[in-house]
C-alpha cells in the first residue's frame, strides 16, 4: 500500500501540469490551425500528395479527403500487417491472418487500438513503426482535424459550408503538434528506463543456467505516442503495465498526463477560435467535472471498495502492479477510459466491480471526459447542442449555439450522431451473449461475463481499445464484430459532425443578446454535464444494471 | 390607424394575461369524439412517440388475450388510455376554436352581390362606376378583379379594396369590435372584407381574392387549427423526439437477451410496458396541443398568424420596429405649457390661445382649450358671446388658425413659429430675440412650438407668447421597452419627425435607437441592415408603402384596417389594429417555445424514477439483491409497473391544462429564466414522478388480482 500522499501528489501533479498546459498549448494549437504559413517540410508534403493546401474546402469535400485517406491507411495497414514476414525487420514474426489484420487495421485507423493480437508475439519492428505509429499520428490528427472543421463551421458566418483544408490540417497536426510533443515525451520516457532500440527478441541462458526471453524494440517512441494521441496500443501485450513500457510510477504519472494533455487543451483551441475563451472554459469545465467525477468513483472502488478479498488484502489488488498501487491504478483507469486511450496499466477485467462499471460507464458517455483528441471535443460540442436544444427552449428562443440556430437539419444531424454510439453497444453485446459463437469467448459465467463483453462491445464502439481482457476476443467472430463497431463508430459520426460543421458555416450568426442562452455560466455547465449523465444513464441503466450493477450489490 | 388603444396599465404591464378558461368537464367530453378518431394509427405516424405507443397497445392486448391476468388486462388498457389522452389533449386544443369558427362560418352564408357589367378598361379606370349596370350574381360567383356596388344595410360579398365612396362598415362578426370603421376609397383604409356589413353609404369594391380563399376562409382554417402545419422547431424537436425514442426502443429490444443470458427472462407485457414508460410520451403527447394553444392565445388576443413560422420567429425577435404616432405615443401632440412674451401676463396669453384655437378642430387645437380650462379655469365661449367673430381656420398653406374681431378690432393668431413670425413681420411688428429663443429650445427638447400673436387694429402685430406641443408617451410604455430589453429585444422608434424630436421623445419612452425622418424605404433599408447582421426584425405597418417592409421583416403584422397590400405583405394580421400589440405577441412566441421547452425537460427527467420504479420489479426476482433499487417501497413487482403505466398516462391530463395555457412567462433575462425553469420543470420533473409513482402504487394494491 502506498502511502496516501503519494497518492494525492500523482494526483497533483497531474493536475498542476494539465493546468500550466492547458492555455499556452490550447492558444499554440488555435494558431498552428489558423496559421497562412507552410512549413517546407509540409510543402514539400503536400506536393508529394499533389494536395492543394490552401484550398477551402465545402465540408462534403473535406469528408471525400478523410475518407479516402483513412481508406488508404486501413488497406497499407492491411497489406503491412499480413504481409510483414517477407519484409525487413521483422523479428521473425509471422504475417496475420486476415481477421486479425483486418481487426488490427481499422482498429489503429480509427485510433481505437484495440489489440487482437499480442504485441510481442505478432507485430514486427516495421509493422509497429511504419504502420501502427503512423497511424498513431494521423489518426489522431484526423480526430483533430475534425474538430477543428466543426470549430471553424460555429466560427464562421455565411462561408458556404466552407469548413478548411483536410490535409493541411492532416499535416499540421502531425507535423506541429503531436511529433513535437511525441519526440520530447519519448525523451522523458527514455530517461525514466523505457527501452528503445532495434533488437530482436532474443533467448539467452542465464547464469543460473534458465533461460530468459529477452525482449527489445522501439518502445519508448511508441509509448509516447500511444498515449499522447489517445491510441493506447502497446507495444507490448501488457501494455503500460509492462515494466518495459512504463517502469516507474514516476513515467506512470508522465504517461497519465500526455494521454490527458491534448484533449484537456482542445478546448482552449475552441475558445480562441471561436473568440470567445469563456465557452472554452465552460467546455473545460464540463470535461474536468466528468473526468474528476469518474476520477473519484473509480478511486473510492479500487481503494475503499466493497469485496471480500480487497478487504482481505487492504485493497483491491487483483491485477494490479505492485509498482503502482490501486489508487495510481484508478487515476490510470479512469483517464484511460475516459480519453478514449485505451492503454491500461492494470487488468480492468480485476477491477473491482464498481470499479470496472465506472470504467464502462466513463466510455458510455462518448469518450467526452475529456475524450480523444479532437473527438472529446465534437463529441462533447454535440452533447452542448442536445443540452441547448433542449433546455434553450425554456428561455423563448428558438435554440441556438455561438449564434448559431439549431434547426431541423442541425438536430438531425446531432440526433444522428448520438444514436449510432448506444446503437453498436447495444445490438452488438445482445448478438454476443444470444450467438453460442459470442458466449464462447466470455471467461466467467454470470453478471461478470455480460460485463466483460459490454466492455468490450462499448471500448470498441467507443473508439477507446481497452479491454476486460478476460473476454476470448482474437476470434474471428470478435475481430469482425468489433472491426464493424469501430469502423461504424468512427467514420458515421464524423460523417455527421463535418456535415454539421458546414451547416453551421453556411449559416449567419445570430449576435449575442440578453436573450440569447449563455453557454458560459455555471449553470450551462452544469445542465450539459447532467444532460450527458442523464441521457447516457437512460440508455445503458438496463444493461449496466444485469452486469456491474448486480454485481456490485452482490 | 383609427382605432388606437392604448395598452392596459397594469403591475405588470408586459406579462402576458392568461385569460385561457381552465379545462372542463364538459370540454373533455366535447373533444372525445375527435380524440377516438385520432386514434387512426395512419394519423399517428405522424408522431411516432404516439404510432410507438399504440403499436404498445395493441400488442399488449393481444399478449393479454392470449395469456389473460389482471395485470396483463390492466397494463393493456392503461396503454390504450395513454394514447387515448394523447389524442384528446390535441382534440380539446383544437375544440377551443370551434366555436369561433361557427361564428365566422356564419358570416359566409351565401349572398348576392350587384356586379357591375362594363369593359375592363372601364372598370379599371373608369369612374362612377355606381351608376353603371350591374347584375345580380351569387357572391361564390366573384371572381378577382370584379367589382361589385354595396348600399347601406348590405352584405359585402367578398375581400376587395374600395374604389370609390365611403361607408361605415360594422366588422364585429370579425373582430368583436361592435362599434363601425369607416371605409374609404384610395388612402390606408380602403381595404374590405367579406361578410362584413355596410351600416351607411355606398360603395364601390373591387374583389381581390377569389370565393373561398378569403380572410375569412383562411381565419376559419386558422382557428380550427385544420391547416396547422408544424413549426419549424416543432419539427425539429420531433426529429429529436423520434430517435430518443428509437435508442429507447435499442434498450428495451436489446434488454430481453441480456435477461435471458442472465437468467430473468422477461413476460413480453412487462418489456413493452417499460418501453412505453421510458419514450417521451408526455411531451409527445402534448406536443400539437401545446402548438395550437400557442396560435389560439394569439386569436384570443386577436391576432391572426398566417404561418406558425412567424409565431415561432416572434419568440427569436432581436429589433422591434414601433411606429412612434399611436404606438409609442398617444398619436396627437398635446399642448402642455404656455410660455408668454416678455410684458404680457400668462392670463392674457391664455385667453388669446384660447381665442385662436376656437377655429382649430384639430386634436391639438382642442388640447389647447383643455389646457387653458385646467390651468386657468377659462370656460369655452358660447357660440354668440363673440358678436360678429369672424373664425379663421387652419390651412395648409397659411399654417395658422385664429379670429377676427371686428367689434375690438383685434385679430388674433396661432401657428407655425415661421408661418406666424412671418404675419407679424408683414404687418411691420418685431417678434423679439427671446420668443426665438423660447421656440428653439422648444424645438431642441422635441416638442412643437406655436406661437400665439395679435395685432389690434392697424398697430403692428405683437407677439404674446409660445404654445409648447409635446408628444404624450402613453402610459407604461416605458416599463415595457425596459422589460423587452431584459429579454434582450432592441426597440427602434419609427418617425417622421426630425431627428432632435425624435430623440426626445425616444428618451422619455425609453427606447433604444429611433429612425428619424423615416421614409419607408429608410424602413426597409433598416430591416435589411439589421437582417444582414443575423437580428430578426418585427414591425408592424398598415399603409400600402409599409408593405414591401411588412414582407421584409421577419415579423410582420399588419393592421386590419390597413390596406389589402399591407395585410398580404404581413404574415400577422391584428383585427384590432393596436401596434402596441406587438409586443405580446413577442410575448405569445416565447411563451410557446418556453411551454415546449419545459415539458420536454419534464418528460425525460421522469425516466430517472420509472427506471426506479420498474428495473428492480424487472428483475428482483434473479437478483434478490437490486431490491435496494427500490427506493420508493413499491408494493410488488407488478404494482411498480402498472404504477409507472399509470402514472405516465395520467401526467398526460394533468400536463394538459399547462400546455393549453403555456408556462408562466415573466420577462427577465435569459439566464435567470433559464434557471427558473430548469429547477421547475427539470428537478420537478426528476422528483413529481417519485412521489406520483408511489401514491397510485398505494392505490393500485388495493386491485383484486395485483400481486
Amino acid at each position: 500500500m502506498e502511502p496516501t500522499w503519494i497518492v494525492l501528489a500523482q494526483l497533483g501533479v497531474v493536475v498542476l501540469v494539465l493546468a500550466a498546459t492547458h492555455v499556452p498549448l490550447g492558444t499554440y494549437m488555435a494558431r498552428v490551425y489558423s496559421s497562412a504559413r507552410h512549413l517546407r517540410v509540409e510543402r514539400a508534403g503536400y506536393r508529394l500528395m499533389r494536395v492543394d493546401p490552401d484550398a477551402d474546402q465545402r465540408w462534403s469535400t473535406y469528408l471525400l479527403s478523410l475518407l479516402g485517406f483513412s481508406l488508404a491507411s486501413v488497406l497499407l495497414l492491411y497489406a503491412l500487417a499480413r504481409l510483414q514476414s517477407w519484409l525487413p525487420l521483422d523479428v521473425g514474426m509471422p504475417g496475420m491472418n486476415p481477421a486479425t489484420a483486418w481487426n488490427t487495421a481499422v482498429s489503429f485507423v480509427t485510433n481505437t487500438n484495440w489489440q487482437s493480437y499480442s504485441g510481442e508475439q505478432a507485430a514486427g519492428h516495421l509493422l509497429q513503426m511504419a504502420g501502427l505509429a503512423v497511424q498513431n499520428f494521423v489518426s489522431a490528427a484526423v480526430g483533430m482535424a475534425v474538430a477543428i472543421a466543426l470549430v471553424r463551421g460555429l466560427a464562421r458566418s455565411s462561408a458556404h459550408g466552407r469548413v478548411g483544408n483536410f490535409w493541411s490540417d492532416l499535416v499540421r497536426g502531425s507535423v506541429r503538434i503531436l511529433l513535437p510533443l511525441a519526440f520530447v515525451a519519448a525523451i522523458a520516457l527514455i530517461a525514466g528506463g523505457v527501452i528503445q532500440n532495434l533488437h530482436a527478441f532474443s533467448d539467452v541462458s542465464t547464469v543460473a543456467g534458465g533461460t530468459q526471453h529477452l525482449l527489445g524494440g522501439p518502445v519508448a517512441s511508441q509509448e509516447a505516442i500511444k498515449e499522447l494521441g489517445t491510441n493506447g496500443g502497446g507495444f507490448f501485450n501488457a501494455n503500460s503495465a509492462h515494466p518495459l513500457e512504463n517502469p516507474t510510477p514516476w513515467t506512470n504519472t508522465l504517461e497519465i498526463v500526455l494521454l490527458l494533455v491534448v484533449p484537456f487543451a482542445l478546448p482552449r483551441t475552441f475558445g480562441v477560435m471561436v473568440g470567445d475563451r469563456r465557452q472554452g472554459w465552460a467546455v473545460l469545465a464540463v470535461m474536468g467535472s466528468l473526468w474528476a467525477l469518474a476520477v473519484a468513483l473509480t478511486t473510492w472502488a479500487e481503494v475503499a471498495g466493497p469485496g471480500l478479498a480487497p478487504a482481505a488484502a487492504g485493497a483491491a489488488m487483483e491485477g494490479k502492479e505492485l509498482r503502482f498501487g490501486p489508487a495510481a491504478s484508478a487515476l490510470f483507469a479512469a483517464s484511460t477510459t475516459g480519453t478514449s486511450t485505451g492503454a491500461v496499466n492494470s487488468m480492468h477485467e480485476s477491477l473491482t466491480a464498481p470499479g470496472g462499471g465506472m470504467t464502462i460507464f466513463t466510455m458510455m458517455l462518448g469518450e467526452v471526459a475529456p475524450g480523444g483528441v479532437g473527438s472529446g471535443l465534437y463529441g462533447l460540442l454535440v452533447l452542448a447542442i442536445i443540452a441547448v436544444f433542449v433546455a434553450g427552449l425554456m428561455v423563448g428562443r428558438t435554440p441556438e449555439l455561438l449564434g448559431k440556430k439549431i434547426g431541423r437539419q442541425e438536430i438531425t444531424l446531432v440526433s444522428l450522431y448520438i444514436l449510432v454510439m448506444p446503437a453498436l453497444v447495444l445490438i452488438g453485446t445482445a448478438l454476443a451473449v444470444a450467438l453460442p459463437v459470442g458466449r464462447d469467448g466470455i471467461s466467467q459465467a454470470g453478471p461478470h461475463g455480460l460485463s466483460e463483453v459490454l466492455y468490450a462491445l462499448t471500448s470498441a464502439s467507443n473508439n477507446n481499445g481497452s479491454a476486460f481482457a478476460g473476454l476470448g476476443a482474437s476470434s474471428t467472430f470478435y475481430d469482425v464484430l468489433l472491426g464493424v463497431a469501430m469502423l461504424v463508430t468512427r467514420f458515421v459520426p464524423i460523417a455527421l459532425v463535418l456535415g454539421l460543421a458546414g451547416r453551421f458555416a453556411s449559416q449567419r450568426t445570430v449576435p449575442a443578446s440578453a436573450g440569447t442562452l449563455p453557454t458560459h455560466r455555471p449553470l450551462f455547465v452544469g445542465l450539459v454535464v447532467a444532460v450527458t449523465v442523464v441521457v447516457v444513464g437512460l440508455t445503458f441503466v438496463p444493461v449496466l444494471s444485469l452486469g456491474p450493477v448486480v454485481e456490485s450489490l452482490s | 390607424m383609427s382605432t388606437v388603444l392604448s395598452p392596459a396599465p397594469t403591475s405588470h404591464p408586459a406579462r402576458v394575461e392568461t385569460t385561457a378558461p381552465t379545462l372542463s368537464a364538459r370540454q373533455l367530453a366535447a373533444a372525445l369524439p375527435g380524440a377516438l378518431r385520432g386514434l387512426d394509427p395512419r394519423k399517428l405516424w405522424d408522431a411516432p412517440v404516439l404510432f410507438v405507443v399504440e403499436v404498445g397497445a395493441a400488442f399488449s392486448t393481444v399478449l393479454a388475450v392470449v395469456d389473460p391476468s389482471v395485470f396483463a388486462w390492466a397494463v393493456a388498457v392503461w396503454l390504450w388510455i395513454t394514447v387515448l389522452f394523447a389524442t384528446l389533449s390535441e382534440s380539446v386544443a383544437e375544440g377551443r376554436g370551434k366555436a369561433q369558427a361557427a361564428s365566422l362560418r356564419a358570416t359566409q352564408r351565401e349572398t348576392t352581390a350587384r356586379r357591375v357589367t362594363a369593359p375592363q378598361d372601364t372598370l379599371d379606370y373608369g369612374g362612377d362606376l355606381a351608376s353603371l349596370p350591374a347584375v345580380q350574381v351569387p357572391s361564390s360567383a366573384l371572381r378577382v378583379g370584379d367589382v361589385v356596388v354595396v348600399v347601406a344595410g348590405e352584405t359585402i360579398p367578398g375581400d376587395g379594396d374600395v374604389v370609390e365612396g365611403v361607408a361605415s362598415v360594422d366588422e364585429s362578426a370579425i373582430t368583436g369590435e361592435s362599434a363601425p370603421v369607416i371605409r374609404e376609397s384610395g388612402g390606408d383604409r380602403s381595404a374590405v372584407t367579406g361578410g362584413t356589413v355596410v351600416l351607411s353609404d355606398r360603395i364601390v369594391v373591387r374583389i381581390t381574392a377569389p370565393a373561398g380563399h378569403t380572410f375569412v376562409d383562411r381565419m376559419i382554417a386558422l382557428v380550427e387549427g385544420s391547416e396547422r402545419q408544424k413549426t419549424p422547431n416543432e419539427v425539429a424537436l420531433n426529429v429529436l423526439l423520434t430517435v430518443l425514442t428509437i435508442v429507447f426502443l435499442l434498450a428495451v429490444v436489446t434488454l430481453q437477451p441480456f435477461a435471458v443470458y442472465s437468467g430473468a427472462r422477461q413476460p413480453l407485457i412487462v418489456l413493452v410496458a417499460l418501453l412505453v414508460c421510458l419514450i417521451p410520451t408526455t411531451i409527445g403527447a402534448l406536443l400539437s396541443a401545446i402548438g395550437i394553444a400557442g396560435m389560439d392565445r394569439l386569436v384570443r388576443r386577436n391576432v391572426l398568424a398566417m404561418s406558425g413560422r412567424a409565431v415561432e420567429a416572434a419568440g427569436d425577435v432581436d429589433v422591434l420596429l414601433l411606429d412612434k404616432t399611436g404606438t409609442i405615443t398617444l398619436g396627437n401632440r398635446q399642448a402642455a405649457d404656455l410660455l408668454p412674451a416678455a410684458g404680457v401676463s400668462p392670463e392674457a396669453l391664455a385667453d388669446a390661445a384660447q381665442l385662436s384655437s376656437m377655429a382649430d378642430e384639430t386634436p391639438e387645437g382642442r388640447s389647447v382649450l383643455v389646457l387653458v380650462k385646467e390651468r386657468f379655469g377659462l370656460r369655452e365661449r358660447a357660440e354668440g358671446e363673440l358678436a360678429g367673430a369672424e373664425l379663421v381656420p387652419f390651412t395648409a398653406t397659411t399654417r395658422m388658425s385664429g379670429v377676427d374681431l371686428p367689434a375690438s378690432g383685434r385679430r388674433v393668431r396661432k401657428g407655425a413659429a415661421a408661418a406666424v413670425t412671418h404675419w407679424v413681420h408683414a404687418t411691420g411688428g418685431h417678434t423679439g430675440p427671446e420668443v426665438a429663443a423660447t421656440v428653439d429650445a422648444i424645438s431642441a427638447s422635441g416638442g412643437t412650438p406655436l406661437v400665439v400673436a395679435e395685432r389690434v387694429g392697424s398697430a403692428p402685430a405683437r407677439v404674446l407668447g409660445v404654445i409648447h406641443l409635446k408628444d404624450v408617451v402613453k402610459q407604461g410604455m416605458r416599463e415595457r421597452f425596459d422589460a423587452l430589453r431584459a429579454m434582450g429585444i432592441r426597440t427602434v422608434m419609427v418617425t417622421g419627425d426630425n431627428p432632435l424630436t425624435a430623440k426626445a421623445i425616444a428618451a422619455e419612452a425609453g427606447v433604444d435607437d429611433v429612425l428619424a425622418e423615416a421614409t419607408p424605404e429608410d424602413k426597409l433599408a433598416l430591416i435589411r441592415r439589421e437582417q444582414a447582421g443575423g437580428r430578426l426584425v418585427a414591425m408592424a405597418g398598415d399603409g400600402t408603402n409599409d408593405a414591401p417592409a411588412l414582407a421584409q421583416a421577419d415579423v410582420g403584422v399588419a393592421m386590419n384596417t390597413g390596406t389589402t397590400a399591407a395585410k398580404e405583405a404581413g404574415n400577422m394580421v391584428d383585427l384590432d389594429s393596436n401596434p402596441t400589440k406587438l409586443i405580446e405577441i413577442v410575448e405569445i412566441g416565447k411563451q410557446l417555445l418556453i411551454t415546449r421547452g419545459a415539458l420536454t425537460t419534464f418528460s425525460i427527467a421522469n425516466d430517472v424514477a420509472k427506471y426506479f420504479a420498474i428495473l428492480p420489479a424487472m428483475f428482483v426476482a434473479a437478483f434478490p439483491q437490486l431490491s435496494v433499487l427500490n427506493v420508493m417501497h413499491l408494493h410488488s413487482s407488478e404494482s411498480a409497473i402498472l404504477s409507472a403505466v399509470i402514472f405516465n398516462a395520467l401526467i398526460i391530463v394533468a400536463l394538459l391544462p399547462l400546455s393549453l395555457r403555456g408556462v408562466r412567462y415573466t420577462p427577465a433575462s435569459a439566464a435567470r429564466m433559464l434557471r427558473r425553469n430548469l429547477l421547475v420543470y427539470g428537478l420537478g420533473g426528476v422528483i413529481a414522478p417519485f412521489v406520483g409513482i408511489k401514491l397510485i402504487d398505494l392505490l393500485v394494491t388495493l386491485l383484486p388480482g395485483i400481486h
